[in-house]
C-alpha cells in the first residue's frame, strides 16, 4: 500500500477543534515524538549532561524535572514533579524543578477537551472525541497555563516521562553490569542489582542512558503501588517563598539594568491628542521618555520610583473612547444585545415556550447582573527585557511563554530562535499573565535602550486600569417547577466575547459562537426536560480576558441563584432539589452534594443559631464542586462564618495542596461577590488601587473546610473550580439570613459585610 | 535633590545618594538590591512592602527614607536561607505560601506581632495582619502558621 494511502486511512478530522484551529491534522505526524528543547540549551554542552526526554535533565548535581507550567501559586511544579518521581523512583528530598524554556514541545494536550462536548459526558464516544482533541492541541503547540488543565495534561505525560527514563537508566545499568535488565530494581535515584547489592546512581548512568531509545509510553504503575501520588509532599517552591529569595520578574537583576514604567491611554483604544513630556524628561534620574505607538509613553530611569514620578509628570490630552463613557452607557449596550441575533445556543431540549405558555402564575423570572472585574494580582505587571546583538531576552511571569515569544517575533518579523523567554515565578496569575501586553511593551522599550536590559514595572494604578477584564454579564431567566425539580429553564446571557476581544490583540482566531459566555450555565448536569440557553455578545473596545474560572465565574452565580429561587418558589429544600437533577451523573454528582450536606449538618436554610445557610453546586473544569456557606448578622454587618466545600477531582495528587487551591478559589470568588467591581466614568476605569477596589482580608476570612472525593472518571485540575459556587452560595446564604435576594454584584451595594 | 543618607539594613551599614522623600522600598530594591521586599500598591494598602524599623512593622512603600531613624530589618535579615527564623519555619511547616509574592510582608508583620505578643489570639492576629492582602487567599494557613510559630517560640 502506498504511504499516501496509509496516511489517508489514518487521518482524522476533529470537527469542532479543527475549525477552531483552522486546520486539519493527521495522526501520522501526531505520533512522532516532540523535539527535546533541552538539547538546544547551554547546559547541554557540558560533558556530563543528559536529557532523557523533554522533562528530565540529569547532570552531576542530580535529576532536574522540567515542569513547564507557570508556577503562580497553584503548586504545579511540585504536582508535576510528583508524577515524574512516582515512576522514576526519585527521593523527594533531592527533587529539583525548573520551568524550562518556551517551547511548543510543552503544549497542553487537554486544553481543547472542553470542545468535545460537556464535561459530564463520559460516554465512550465523548471520551474518544475528547482524546482526539489532543491531536490539534499538539499541532497548535500552545504552552499555556490555564483552564485548570495542567494536572490533567501532565497526569499521563509526566508519569510516562519518568517511566521511560527509568527504563533507559535500567537498561544502561544492565549493559554496564552485563546482566538482564529485568533482574534490576530502582530506588531513590539508583539502579540496584538485588543479586549482589551493587548500585549505580542515575547521575553516573545518565549519559549512557541518553543513547538508549526507550519507548515513550511504557506501562505505568498501578495506583496501588503509588508512593507519592495521593500523599502530601513539601512543595519545592515554598522555602524560597519564605526567605525572600524566590525570583519574580520584578526581582530579576541584570548587569547595567535600567528601570522603567509605562503611562498608557486611560481610554482603551484612544490615542494621544497632544502631550508635553518636557517636565518628565528634565526630572532627576530620567534617561528618556519613549512614545509607545499612539497608546502612551514609557519612562526609562535609574530607579523605579523616579520613573513613576516622571510618568506622573507627563501631560497628555487623550482622545475620546469609542465606547460609551460610563457604566450605565456600557451596560445599555449589554441590554441592547438581547435584541440581536444570539451568538450561540446551548443545551436545547424539549420545548420551553410550550411549557411557559401554560405556566400562568407559576412562571418564575429573574434578571442577574455582574460587573467587569480586574485580576489584581499582587505583583503588578512586570517584565525585564534586553535587545542586543540580534537577540531578545525577556524575563517574565508568563502564563503563555510560547504566546509571548510568538507575539514578540510577530511584532518585528524576527527569526525563529532569536527570542528567548525566561519564565520566572508569577506574583499571581489568575489568567492575567496569559496576555502578552506587558511582555510586548517591555520589548518595545528595550529596543530603545541601546542594548541595556530594562525592568518595566507597572504601577498598581496602571495595572488596575489597563487590565483585560472579566467581562460584565447579564442573565435573564425564566423557569417553571415540577413538584420536586425544575420542569423548564430558559436563559439568555449577554456578555462580551473573550475570544473576539483576544482576536483583536493576538493571533487567537475569533471563533464566532463563544462557548465561554455560557459555560457554567451550559454544561450543568441538569436532568431537566425543557432547557434553552441563548447567548448574546455585546461588542465594545474594552479588553476582556480570562479571569479565574472565566464564564463560570458569573454563570455559577446566575445559575445557582436561579436554582435557589426556583426551590424557594415551591418551599423546597435546595439540597434535596439538586439531588433530583443529576440524571446521567448519578451517583458521582449526588455524592458531592451529599458530602457537603453531611459536613455542614444541613437541615435547611436556617442555621441553629439563627444564621443563614446558602448552598450551591457548579460543575466547572470537569470538577463537581458543592459548597455551603454560613452567615450571621452582627452589629458591623454580615459575617461569613464558615464555608464547607466538597469537590470531586478524580485522582487527588496532593490533598494538602488541593485544599489550599480550593480555599484560594473560594476567597477569590468571595472577594468578587462582596466588593469586586470595575466601573467607568469619562471612558476611564474608576478604580485605581486597593483602597477603592478592596480585596478580602484575614479578619473577613471564614474557616473553610474542604473534602476531596475521587469518584470522577477523569482527573481534573483544581485552580478554578472552587470559585464559581462560592459566589451564589454566599448570595443564597444572605437570602436565607435576610430574605433579601441579591441579583446584582457586588453585594456591598445592597448589604454591609464585616 | 539627592543627598547622602546612611542606613543600617540587616545589621549592615549602607550609604546611598537619593532624594530624602524616596520611599524606603525603592532604596532597598533598586539602590541596595534587596528584592525580598515587594512592591504591591505604593499607598500602604496591601502590606507587601512590610519591613521592620527597630522591630516595628512599617510599610516601606510609603515611608520616606529621610525619615528613617532606626535599624531596618527586611525578610533577608529575619533569617538566612540556611537558618530560618521560627516564624519562617512555621510558614514552611504549614505550607503557607501560594504564589508567594505577599509572603515577605506577611511574615514581617507576623514576626512583629509575635515579638510584641508571644501568644496572640485570633482577634490579635486579625488586628495585626489586616493590613496585609493575599490575593491567593492563603489566610487560613497564615493564621495557622502564626499560632504554630507562637507555640514553637514558647517551647524554645
Amino acid at each position: 500500500m502506498s504511504k499516501l494511502g496509509t496516511i489517508t486511512r489514518r487521518t482524522f478530522l476533529v470537527a469542532s477543534a479543527a475549525v477552531a484551529g483552522g486546520v486539519i491534522f493527521g495522526t501520522y505526524k501526531y505520533k512522532q515524538p516532540v523535539p527535546n528543547p533541552l538539547l538546544d540549551s547551554e547546559a547541554a554542552k557540558q560533558p556530563d549532561f543528559a536529557s532523557l526526554n523533554p522533562y528530565i535533565k540529569i547532570d552531576q548535581d542530580g535529576v532536574t524535572v522540567i515542569t513547564p507550567r507557570a508556577e503562580m501559586g497553584q503548586g504545579i511544579h511540585s504536582t508535576l514533579a510528583m508524577m515524574v518521581a512516582e515512576e522514576l523512583d526519585l527521593d523527594w528530598k533531592t527533587i529539583k524543578t525548573e520551568h524550562g524554556p518556551a517551547s511548543n514541545s510543552y503544549y497542553v494536550s487537554t486544553m481543547m477537551e472542553a470542545m468535545a462536548g460537556h464535561q459530564y459526558d463520559h460516554s465512550k464516544k465523548a471520551n474518544i472525541i475528547r482524546d482526539l482533541t489532543h491531536i490539534p492541541a499538539k499541532f497548535m503547540g500552545m504552552q499555556i497555563t490555564g483552564g485548570s488543565a495542567s494536572t490533567s495534561d501532565g497526569f499521563v505525560k509526566m508519569r510516562s516521562a519518568g517511566a521511560s527514563a527509568r527504563l533507559a537508566l535500567t537498561l544502561a545499568a544492565a549493559q554496564e553490569w552485563g546482566v538482564k535488565a529485568d533482574t534490576l530494581k530502582t530506588e531513590d535515584g539508583f539502579v540496584i542489582n538485588p543479586a549482589n547489592d551493587e548500585k549505580l546512581a542515575y547521575t553516573a548512568l545518565a549519559v549512557k542512558a541518553a543513547a538508549i531509545e526507550a519507548p515513550a509510553d511504557p506501562p505505568l504503575r498501578d495506583p496501588s503501588q503509588w508512593r507519592y501520588i495521593g500523599k502530601s509532599v513539601a512543595r519545592v517552591d515554598i522555602p524560597a517563598k519564605t526567605n525572600g529569595t524566590a525570583e519574580f520578574a520584578i526581582d530579576v537583576k541584570q548587569e547595567g539594568m535600567l528601570h522603567a514604567t509605562v503611562k498608557m491611554s486611560p481610554r482603551f483604544g484612544a490615542g494621544i491628542k497632544s502631550s508635553d513630556t518636557s517636565k518628565a524628561e528634565a526630572m532627576a534620574g530620567v534617561e528618556k521618555v519613549i512614545k509607545l505607538g499612539n497608546n502612551g509613553f514609557a519612562v526609562v530611569a535609574n530607579n523605579t520610583w523616579r520613573a513613576f514620578k516622571a510618568a506622573d509628570a507627563i501631560e497628555v490630552d487623550w482622545d475620546v473612547a469609542s465606547y460609551p463613557a460610563d457604566t450605565a452607557g456600557i451596560m445599555k449596550v449589554y441590554e441592547d444585545s438581547f435584541t440581536t441575533e444570539p451568538n450561540g445556543t446551548f443545551d436545547e431540549k424539549g420545548d420551553v415556550e410550550l411549557i411557559f405558555a401554560d405556566a400562568g402564575g407559576d412562571l418564575v423570572t429573574a434578571e442577574y447582573r455582574v460587573p467587569h472585574l480586574a485580576h489584581s494580582t499582587m505583583e503588578p505587571m512586570t517584565a525585564v527585557a534586553q535587545v542586543k546583538d540580534g537577540r531578545v531576552d525577556i524575563w517574565a511571569g508568563a502564563q503563555s511563554p510560547t504566546g509571548a515569544r510568538d507575539a514578540v517575533m510577530a511584532a518585528d518579523t524576527l527569526e525563529e530562535g532569536t527570542v528567548h523567554i525566561h519564565t520566572t515565578y508569577l506574583g499571581g496569575g489568575f489568567g492575567r499573565r496569559s496576555e502578552n501586553d506587558f511582555v510586548l511593551s517591555a520589548y518595545e522599550i528595550a529596543k530603545q535602550t541601546d542594548g541595556k536590559p530594562v525592568k518595566v514595572t507597572w504601577s498598581r494604578e496602571e495595572d488596575m486600569q489597563h487590565d483585560t477584564y472579566r467581562p460584565a454579564a447579564i442573565a435573564r431567566f425564566k423557569g417553571v417547577m415540577d413538584p420536586k425539580k425544575p420542569l423548564a429553564i430558559d436563559v439568555q446571557i449577554a456578555s462580551a466575547s473573550i475570544f473576539l476581544s483576544m482576536s483583536k490583540r493576538s493571533s487567537m482566531p475569533n471563533m464566532g459562537a463563544d462557548p465561554l459566555i455560557a459555560e457554567g450555565t451550559a454544561g450543568q448536569p441538569d436532568d431537566i426536560e425543557n432547557v434553552r440557553i441563548r447567548t448574546y455578545a455585546p461588542e465594545l473596545d474594552i479588553p476582556v480576558g480570562f479571569w479565574r474560572s472565566v464564564g463560570a465565574s458569573y454563570n455559577g452565580f446566575f445559575h445557582e441563584s436561579f436554582m435557589d429561587e426556583l426551590a424557594a418558589s415551591k418551599d423546597l429544600d435546595p439540597v434535596a432539589m439538586r439531588l433530583e437533577t443529576f440524571g446521567d451523573l448519578t451517583p458521582t454528582g449526588n455524592k458531592v452534594v451529599e458530602k457537603v450536606a453531611e459536613m455542614a449538618g444541613w437541615k435547611g436554610r436556617k442555621g441553629e443559631d439563627g444564621g443563614g445557610r446558602g448552598f450551591a453546586y457548579t460543575l466547572s473544569f470537569g470538577a463537581h464542586t458543592a459548597q455551603i456557606i454560613d452567615v450571621s448578622m452582627t452589629d458591623r454587618g454580615i459575617k461569613i462564618d464558615k464555608v464547607y466545600c466538597a469537590i470531586d477531582v478524580g485522582v487527588a495528587i496532593d490533598p494538602r495542596n488541593i485544599e489550599a487551591q480550593v480555599q484560594s478559589g473560594i476567597i477569590y470568588g468571595l472577594t468578587s461577590a462582596m466588593s469586586g467591581e470595575i466601573t467607568f466614568e469619562d471612558g476611564m476605569v474608576v478604580q485605581s488601587n486597593y483602597h477603592d477596589s478592596p480585596a478580602m482580608r484575614i479578619h473577613q476570612t471564614p474557616e473553610i473546610e474542604v473534602a476531596i472525593l475521587e469518584n470522577n472518571p477523569r482527573i481534573t485540575g483544581v485552580g478554578e473550580p472552587g470559585t464559581p459556587p462560592s459566589i451564589p452560595a454566599l448570595a443564597n446564604a444572605v437570602f436565607a439570613l435576610t430574605g433579601k435576594r441579591i441579583r446584582e454584584l457586588p453585594m456591598n451595594r445592597y448589604v454591609d459585610f464585616v | 535633590m539627592s543627598i547622602n543618607t546612611k542606613l543600617n539594613v540587616n545589621g549592615k551599614d549602607h550609604e546611598v545618594s537619593v532624594e530624602p522623600e524616596m520611599p524606603l522600598l525603592w532604596v532597598l530594591r533598586d539602590e541596595i538590591g534587596l528584592t525580598g521586599t515587594k512592591f504591591g500598591c505604593g499607598i500602604a494598602q496591601c502590606g507587601a512592602c512590610t519591613v521592620h524599623v527597630d522591630g516595628q512593622a512599617i510599610r516601606s512603600c510609603s515611608y520616606p527614607v529621610g525619615q528613617i531613624k532606626g535599624k531596618v530589618t527586611t525578610i533577608e535579615g529575619l533569617g538566612s536561607p540556611d537558618v530560618m527564623s521560627k516564624v519562617q519555619e512555621a510558614w514552611i511547616e504549614a505550607q503557607t505560601p501560594q504564589c508567594g509574592y505577599c509572603q515577605s510582608g506577611q511574615i514581617m508583620s507576623a514576626a512583629a506581632l509575635l515579638s510584641a505578643n508571644p501568644n496572640p489570639t485570633d482577634d490579635d492576629i486579625d488586628r495585626a495582619m489586616a493590613g496585609n492582602i493575599c490575593r491567593c487567599g492563603a489566610y487560613p494557613r497564615i493564621r495557622a502558621a502564626i499560632h504554630a510559630a507562637a507555640k514553637s517560640m514558647q517551647e524554645a
